[in-house]
C-alpha cells in the first residue's frame, strides 16, 4: 500500500530536460514559499499585539524596496521563460531521421498504423534510441495524445494534422493516455506505449499481418480515387506532378482565383497535401487552373494518411520544421531559386494540380 | 397622487428599530425581495450564493468519492461522473466564484465605504439578483433535470455537435448569468465615479474599492464575448452552421480562442476581489497603513489590463502557433509580477504592526499562504516545456483550487467573519471562528497538495476510472476534502446562531479603520446619518490610536 511512486518515470530524450525545469521552478517557488511563511509568521509573532518590539521609523512604503521586488522577479521570470522555451524548441522540432508513424484518435480509441503496414490499437510499439514522428488527426472531437514517461502532449483535433516526437530512452511498458475530456469514455482511451529493441522491433514489424507498407497501399488509393488521372506519368491533362513536392516549396498564388495576384512560397508538409486533396481551391499552385475537384468528405482519414504517405513517398523528405504550425507557413523556408521551382509548372495555362 | 410609503422611503427608517437598522426597516417578505436597498440585496445574494455553493460542494464530495478507487463504483456510468464534475465546475465557476466577492460584500460594502447612501442604480441592483436567480435556477435545472457532460470549458466541437446532452439550457443559463454580472460592474464603476463622499479621492480609495473598480472594468469588457461564444456554441447546434465543426468548415480552436479571451480575465475576476479584502483585513488587524498603497492599487490595474493579454497560456499544446505560445509564456511571467507585489507588500504590512489573531486574520493569514502556492505553481503551467506535461493533469487541477478556494473562498470567509457583526449587528463565537479557520486551512491543504504531484505523476483530469498506481493520493485527497467540508460547514452552523444567540456588536468591533465602521451595526437604511466628510487616506491607524488617546485624556483628565 505505501510502496507508491511519487515522480514518474522518465524513458525519453526529452524527459530529464523536462524535469530540470520543472525542479528549477520547484526549487525557486519552495524558496519563494519557504521565506513568505518565515517571514509572516515572523513578524506576526514579533510584533503581535502587546509585544514590546521596537516599532520606531514605520515606513508606508519604500521605492528601493518596491523596485527590489519588481525587478528580481520580473528577470528571475525571464530567465525561467528562456529556459522553458528552449526546451520547448526541442520538442517542436523533430529531427530530420526521424521515422513517421500516423495516429488516429476516435471515440475512444488509439489507431496508429506504421509505415510499414503494421497497425494497432491502443498501442504504440516503438524501437529504443529511434526519433519518431506521430502524425495525427481525429476523425471526431479534440483529443489529447499524452505519454507521461516522455514528458510529451500533443492535442489531436479533427480537419488538421497536428505532430509530436519523442525519442524513447529505456525499454519498457509506457501509459498513454488521453489529455483532453472527450465524453463518456474517456479516461479508458489509453493504452501503452512499449518501447523495444530495435531487433525486436523488426521482428513485431514482420509479425503483424497488415503487411503491405501505407506508401504502397497509399499508391493503390492513388488510382482508385482516380487521382492518376490527371497527376499520373502518362495523363492527358496537365496537373502538377507529384514527384518532389513534399519537402519542396511550392509557389501558391496569393489570390486563388486570381493568376496574376503574384506568387508566395510555401513549404509542402503533410497539412498541405491534405487541404490539397480536400480544399483544393484554397491553395493554387502558379501557373495551374485551379480545377481539381473537393474530395471533401470522401476520403477515410485512414485512406487520407495513406495517400499521404505515397505522396510523402515520392517527395524530397521532410524539413525538420514543425509542420503543424500555421502561424509560420506563409513566405517561410523561400528558396533562393525561385526560377527553379517555377519550372514545376511547366504546363502553362494547364489543368488541375 | 398619493402613493405608498416604500421599504427605501428614509421616513421609515425613523419608525423602525434603530438597533436593527436595515434589517429592522420592514420585516415582510414582499419588503425583501423588492428592496432597492444595496445591503438587503447583498443579503439576498449571500443566501442564494451560499445555496449555490451547497450544491457545487456536493457535487465535489461526489467527484472526490467516486476516485477514492481506481475503479468505478460510486456512479453507476461514466457519464454520471462527467455530469457530476460539470455540475461541479459550472456553479462553482459562474455561480460562486465570480459574483461571490462582489455579489455579496461588494454589494454591502462598496457604498459604506466610500460615504455613499446607496449604489448608483439601487433598482438596476436589485434587478441583476432577479437575473442571477433566473440564470441560476434555469442552469440548476439543466444540470439536473438533464445534465451536462461537457465540463465546465463547453470545449467544441464535443459540445457542438456530439453530446447529446442538454447544452444549449445550460449554455442559456450561463449566457444570462452574465447579464447579471454586467450590470452590477456597470453600477460599481458608476457609484465609484459618482458618488464618492466629499474628500473621498481616488487616492484615499480602500484597496477593497480598488480592487472592485478592477474586477467591473474587467466584467464589462470580458462577460460580452462569453455571450458571444455562447451564442455561437448554440448556432452551431441548432442550425449545424460551421463555426467550431471543422466536418461543416469551421476551427475548433477558434472556440478555445473565443472561451479564454472571457475564462482568463474571469480568474482575475475571482481573485481581485478577495485581494481587496485581504488588503482591509490584514491592516485592521496588524493596524497599520497598508504597505505600498500607491503599487498595490496600481498592481491591481495591472493584472485587470494584463490579464485580457494572456488567454494562449492555456493553449500551448492545442497547436496553437509556437510564436503565440512565446508571446502568452512570457505575458504569463509577467502577470505574476503584479501578483507578487501584492504578497510582498501584505507581508511588509505585518512589519511593525501590531498583530491579533482574530479568524477573519487567520483566514488572511491563510490566504496569503494558500495564494502564493498557487501563483507560484502558475509558473510551472507558464513555462512551455513543464505545460507541455502537466497540460490537462491534476497539477492545473490543484493550481487553480489553490488560487480558487485557497485564494478566493479563504477571502470570502475572512470577509464574511470580518464584516459579519456590520451586517448582521452580532457577533459570533470566536473559538467556533477560529476552529473553522484552521480545519479550512489543514483540509485545503490535504485536499490539494497530493493533486500537484498527482499530476506531475501524469493523471489526466476529468478521469472516471484511473490507474492503481494512483491510489493512494487520491485517498489522502478524499480524506483531506471530508475534512474541509467539516471547515466549511462550521460556519454554516455558527454564523446563523450567531443571529439569536451572538453578542451585540458594537459599531467597530474590530477598531478597524475606513467609513463603513463610522455607521452602526447593522447600519440604518440609508447608511449614515450625515454624509461623512474625508479629510485622509485609508488605514490610518496612527492616527486613530492617537486620537483614542486624545479622547481618553479628554474624558478621564489624566494629564
Amino acid at each position: 500500500m505505501w510502496d507508491f511512486p511519487l515522480f514518474p518515470q522518465s524513458a525519453s530524450t526529452h524527459a530529464p530536460k523536462v524535469d530540470a525545469v520543472y525542479i528549477g521552478l520547484m526549487i525557486v517557488s519552495a524558496a519563494f514559499t519557504l521565506s513568505f511563511a518565515f517571514f509572516v509568521l515572523y513578524f506576526a509573532v514579533k510584533y503581535r499585539r502587546g509585544s514590546r518590539a521596537d516599532r520606531s521609523g514605520i515606513q508606508d512604503s519604500n521605492p528601493i524596496a518596491e523596485a527590489v521586488y519588481i525587478t528580481v522577479p520580473t528577470l528571475l521570470g525571464i530567465g525561467l521563460f528562456v529556459w522553458g522555451a528552449l526546451v520547448y524548441f526541442e520538442l517542436v522540432s523533430p529531427p530530420g531521421d526521424a521515422v513517421d508513424i500516423y495516429v488516429i484518435g476516435k471515440q475512444w480509441m488509439w489507431k496508429a498504423q506504421h509505415p510499414e503496414g503494421s497497425k494497432e490499437i491502443n498501442e504504440l510499439h516503438v524501437p529504443v534510441g529511434q526519433p519518431v514522428r506521430l502524425v495525427m488527426t481525429s476523425q471526431d472531437v479534440i483529443h489529447s495524445f499524452y505519454i507521461p514517461a516522455f514528458r510529451v502532449k500533443q492535442d489531436v483535433l479533427p480537419g488538421r494534422y497536428t505532430t509530436l516526437w519523442f525519442q524513447p530512452t529505456k525499454v519498457g511498458r509506457y501509459r498513454l493516455f488521453c489529455a483532453e475530456y472527450c465524453g463518456a469514455e474517456h479516461s479508458r482511451m489509453g493504452g501503452w506505449v512499449t518501447v523495444m529493441e530495435p531487433s525486436e522491433y523488426e521482428e513485431w514489424l514482420e509479425g503483424s499481418s497488415e503487411q503491405t507498407g501505407m506508401a504502397v497501399a497509399g499508391e493503390a488509393l492513388f488510382r482508385q480515387y482516380h487521382c492518376s488521372g490527371c497527376h499520373g506519368g502518362n495523363s492527358t491533362v496537365k496537373a502538377p506532378p507529384l514527384e518532389g513536392v513534399f519537402g519542396g516549396p511550392v509557389p501558391l498564388l496569393n489570390d486563388p482565383a486570381d493568376p496574376n495576384s503574384g506568387v508566395r512560397i510555401i513549404q509542402a508538409d503533410e497539412r498541405y497535401l491534405r487541404d490539397s486533396i480536400l480544399r483544393p481551391k484554397d491553395e493554387v499552385v502558379a501557373g495551374y487552373e485551379p480545377l481539381m475537384p473537393s474530395f471533401e468528405g470522401q476520403i477515410p482519414e485512414e485512406d487520407m494518411l495513406k495517400l499521404v504517405a505515397y505522396i510523402k513517398s515520392i517527395g524530397r523528405g521532410r524539413t525538420t520544421r514543425p509542420t503543424t504550425d500555421r502561424g509560420m507557413q506563409d513566405g517561410e523556408g523561400a528558396p533562393s531559386n525561385i526560377t527553379e521551382i517555377m519550372g514545376m509548372g511547366t504546363g502553362n495555362g494547364g489543368d488541375a494540380r | 397622487m398619493s402613493h405608498e410609503p416604500q421599504a427605501d422611503d428614509p421616513r421609515l427608517v425613523e419608525e423602525s428599530d434603530p438597533k436593527l437598522g436595515y434589517l429592522g426597516s420592514d420585516f415582510s417578505i414582499k419588503s425583501w425581495l423588492l428592496t432597492t436597498d444595496h445591503k438587503r440585496i447583498a443579503l439576498l445574494y449571500l443566501a442564494s450564493i451560499t445555496f449555490f455553493f451547497i450544491f457545487g460542494g456536493v457535487a465535489a464530495s461526489l467527484v472526490r468519492m467516486e476516485l477514492m478507487t481506481p475503479r468505478g463504483d460510486v456512479f453507476n456510468a461514466p457519464d454520471d461522473y462527467n455530469r457530476t464534475f460539470t455540475i461541479h465546475g459550472v456553479f462553482m465557476v459562474f455561480f460562486f466564484l465570480i459574483p461571490g466577492v462582489p455579489a455579496v460584500l461588494g454589494n454591502f460594502l462598496l457604498p459604506l465605504m466610500i460615504g455613499a447612501r446607496d449604489l448608483a442604480f439601487p433598482r438596476i441592483n436589485l434587478l441583476s439578483w432577479y437575473i442571477y436567480m433566473l440564470g441560476g435556477l434555469f442552469t440548476m435545472y439543466a444540470l439536473v433535470a438533464g445534465g451536462v457532460d461537457t465540463g465546465w470549458t463547453f470545449y467544441t466541437p464535443y459540445s457542438t455537435m456530439f453530446s447529446n446532452t442538454q447544452v444549449i439550457a445550460a449554455a442559456l443559463g450561463i449566457f444570462i448569468v452574465g447579464f447579471s454580472s454586467i450590470l452590477t460592474a456597470l453600477n460599481f464603476i458608476v457609484t465609484i465615479h459618482t458618488m464618492r463622499a466629499p474628500g473621498m479621492t481616488w487616492l484615499r480609495l480602500p484597496l477593497f474599492i480598488w480592487a472592485h473598480y478592477a474586477t467591473s472594468l474587467i466584467i464589462v469588457l470580458g462577460t460580452p464575448v462569453l455571450a458571444i461564444t455562447i451564442v455561437l456554441v448554440a448556432v452551431e447546434r441548432v442550425f449545424r452552421v460551421g463555426i467550431f465543426d471543422p466536418a461543416y468548415g469551421g476551427d475548433p480552436l477558434l472556440f478555445q480562442h473565443l472561451f479564454w479571451f472571457y475564462s482568463h480575465p474571469a480568474v482575475y475576476i475571482m481573485i481581485l476581489p478577495s485581494f481587496g479584502v485581504i488588503s482591509e483585513i490584514v491592516t485592521a488587524f496588524a493596524r497599520r497603513k497598508i504597505f505600498g498603497y500607491s503599487f498595490m492599487a496600481g498592481a491591481l490595474l495591472a493584472i485587470a489590463v494584463l490579464g485580457f493579454l494572456v488567454w494562449g497560456h492555456h493553449m500551448f499544446v492545442s497547436s496553437q502557433s509556437m510564436y503565440a505560445g512565446l508571446i502568452f509564456s512570457v505575458l504569463s511571467f509577467l502577470v505574476a509580477v503584479p501578483s507578487g507585489i501584492k504578497v510582498f507588500n501584505w507581508t511588509a504590512t505585518l512589519y511593525k504592526g501590531s498583530v491579533s489573531f482574530r479568524t477573519p486574520m487567520l483566514y488572511a493569514l491563510g490566504f496569503i499562504g494558500l495564494f502564493t502556492i498557487g501563483g507560484l505553481t502558475g509558473l510551472v503551467l507558464s513555462t512551455m516545456a513543464t505545460d507541455v506535461h502537466v497540460h490537462d493533469t491534476y497539477f492545473v487541477v490543484a493550481h487553480f483550487h489553490y488560487i480558487m478556494v485557497g485564494g478566493m473562498v479563504m477571502a470570502y470567509l475572512g470577509g464574511l467573519h470580518f464584516w459579519w457583526p456590520k451586517m448582521t449587528g452580532r457577533m459570533y463565537s470566536e473559538f467556533w471562528g477560529a476552529l473553522s479557520a484552521l480545519t479550512v486551512f489543514i483540509g485545503f491543504n490535504l485536499t490539494f497538495f497530493p493533486q500537484f504531484i498527482l499530476g506531475y505523476m501524469g493523471m489526466p483530469r476529468r478521469y472516471y476510472e484511473y490507474p492503481e498506481e494512483f491510489q493512494v493520493l487520491n485517498v489522502m485527497s478524499t480524506a483531506g476534502a471530508s475534512i474541509l467540508a467539516v471547515g466549511y460547514l462550521m460556519p454554516l452552523i455558527y454564523l446563523p446562531i450567531s443571529l439569536l444567540i451572538g453578542k451585540v456588536a458594537n459599531a467597530n468591533p474590530w477598531a478597524a479603520y475606513g467609513l463603513e465602521w463610522t455607521t452602526a451595526s447593522p447600519p440604518p437604511t440609508h447608511n449614515f446619518e450625515e454624509i461623512p466628510i474625508v479629510t485622509g487616506g485609508p488605514y490610518d491607524y496612527e492616527l486613530q490610536d492617537r486620537a483614542d488617546q486624545q479622547r481618553e485624556v479628554q474624558e478621564q483628565g489624566i494629564v
